[in-house]
């Protein structure tokens, strides 16, 4: 992995296309050789979505732990209208931006999203989540090779996962 | 009827402002409809100053900071998008029989959704655009679709779209009976029944932008403008039938089976008091 | 049957802004129904934007996407009235794209 992922030397992700074969960068630590979920591409990183904690995540993800960040502007309502549709946007000032991740602490299973930022796409984000119950929401940027993250908590009075 | 349920304090303090705006009221049960629309948006303007009179109809969102940014979010791309074009593509498609919504209603349907509900003086009743809808289907042998969501929502979605911004003009006709509707539809707004003993006022008009547990309650006025709605509570959309029965099962009442006649008396009351506020929907809900 | 994508690209000359809104019911495996039975897990867990043959953005899901999943980022580049493709892939291997015209 080198830290200077630059984006060109992403694989191609080719999803309808089932043209396996490509190298598994920018994904960390997962497991090389494991038999893809769907037809061929950047394997879907399955054990971290699986995991409860979202420090375990965020290993699995890449590989090694993060360190707190003030420049990443985290964009999360106070009170949630509803925990089913929390939206939630991310941006950053740091450089050579590889990967966006989102995480809700309290979720049965922390992991939410796992971004990919090619080199000339902007280290900005927007979606919009589902949260069980008021938690902690985590945001990881990967930046030059490093891990950076940072955190808010929202209030969450309607939940998300009872229907 | 019992007396106790009909003079709700808010009731009487809505009717004392009715009767302070309408001078040429002279009986006491005079049923003004006018008056009573301009003492209805009176109360609203004075109880939250802030609030531009046409932000009304985009419910608890006009009354939170919080909830307005989460909407402004969720407008850049609206959970309703796909119902809006479910509607449109149902709307232009032909029945069996080649004739289509369009030729139901006045102008082909398209920009006129601020004008119902209406009455209807030959059949004496109160005629709403969902019923409106499910009768052109029937007419045109085509079963009827269920109120509450799907094709419904869809259709109405599509109808208020393209009436967007126009200002609901709902009309009165110089007839008893539509007079009576509309004051059976007021009744029917100010009566408190279920176990909670909560009438529609209770929450909307004496207590929006309050939470009621952890929803925000919306204004009574411009609450229909917005409809059908996708509320992110239903994950999907739903109609204005589907609010008023669902209002009615959470004051733990027995709801009635959508467009009885309360029903659609209390939307012809309801619409009429937000005449000149304008159409929103379809809209976004908690 | 009609795309369950939505796109709104737009290009302002420098950057891209892209707008995603997916047809999809993201069940996360964690909802009972009304009857009490566990609604199964059926969610998006990939999805990719190609701009001239290049992948300009992707993402891994979860369950913890809302349903009728959205998405908003932006690209150096791109340019008015070219394709960009959009496809994703659920965990149940079902599979949908589009390509969508920058405005």
């Amino acid at each position: 992995m080198t830290g200077k992922n630059n984006g060109f030397a992403l694989p191609r992700r080719v999803i309808l296309q089932g043209v396996a074969s490509v190298a598994l960068l920018g994904l960390g630590k997962i497991a090389f050789g494991a038999a893809p979920a769907f037809a061929a591409n950047d394997k879907y990183p399955d054990e971290a979505f699986k995991q409860k904690s979202s420090d375990d995540a965020i290993k699995l993800l890449y590989g090694k732990t993060a360190e707190k960040s003030d420049k990443i502007k985290l964009d999360a309502p106070e009170i949630a209208e509803n925990g089913a549709v929390v939206p939630i946007a991310v941006s950053s000032t740091l450089s050579d931006v590889t990967a966006i991740a989102f995480l809700v602490a309290e979720n049965p299973n922390a992991l939410v999203a796992a971004y990919k930022i090619p080199a000339g796409t902007m280290p900005s984000v927007a979606n919009r989540i589902k949260m069980a119950r008021t938690s902690n929401v985590i945001v990881v940027v990967e930046a030059g090779g490093k891990l950076y993250s940072t955190s808010k908590e929202v209030k969450v009075t309607v939940g998300g996962c009872g229907g | 009827m019992r007396p106790a349920i009909r003079f709700a304090s808010i009731g009487l303090a809505l009717a004392a402002l009715a009767y302070a705006a309408a001078p040429s009221a002279t009986a006491a049960d005079a049923v003004d409809p006018v008056a009573d629309a301009k003492a209805f948006k009176k109360y609203f303007t004075d109880k939250f100053p802030k609030v531009k009179l046409e932000d009304f109809v985009n419910g608890p969102y006009s009354m939170d900071e919080g909830l307005h940014q989460q909407w402004q979010e969720k407008e850049q791309f609206p959970p309703y998008e796909f119902s809006l074009e479910l509607g449109k593509e149902m709307f232009s498609k032909p029945f069996k029989n080649g004739k289509s919504y369009g030729d139901c209603f006045p102008n082909k349907g398209i920009g006129i959704r601020q004008n119902y509900p209406y009455f209807d003086e030959k059949e004496g009743k109160v005629i709403t655009l969902e019923l409106a809808l499910n009768r052109c289907r029937e007419a045109n042998g085509e079963p009827p679709f269920s109120y509450v969501k799907d094709e419904m929502a869809a259709l109405t979605a599509y109808m208020a779209f393209t009436s967007r911004g126009k200002p609901f003009d709902i009309k009165i006709p110089n007839d008893p009976r539509a007079l009576a509707a509309y004051e059976n539809g007021k009744e029917y707004f100010y009566t408190r029944r279920g176990q909670l003993n909560f009438s529609c006022a209770t929450c909307h008009v004496q207590s929006p932008g309050e939470r009621i547990r952890a929803e925000v309650l919306a204004p009574a006025l411009g609450i229909l403008n917005a409809m059908p709605i996708y509320r992110s509570e239903w994950s999907g959309m739903g109609t204005t039938s589907r609010r008023f029965t669902s209002c009615n099962s959470q004051i733990r009442g027995v709801p009635f089976s959508p467009q009885d006649d309360e029903y659609r008396n209390v939307e012809y009351y309801l619409s009429f008091v937000s005449n000149g506020l304008p159409i929103s929907g379809p809209g976004a809900r908690p | 049957m009609a795309s369950t994508i939505r796109v709104r690209a737009t290009s302002s000359g420098e950057t891209t802004e892209v707008q995603a809104l997916i047809q999809h019911p993201m069940d996360s495996g964690f909802i009972k129904d009304a009857k009490g039975e566990t609604i199964p897990p059926h969610f998006i867990q990939q999805l990719t934007f190609e701009y001239d043959g290049k992948v300009v953005f992707a993402a891994d899901w979860g369950g913890g996407v809302s349903k009728d999943p959205y998405v908003k980022f932006a690209f150096k580049g791109g340019k008015k009235g070219d394709d960009l493709k959009v496809s994703w892939v659920d965990s149940k291997g079902k599979t949908d794209t589009t390509t969508a015209k920058i405005l």
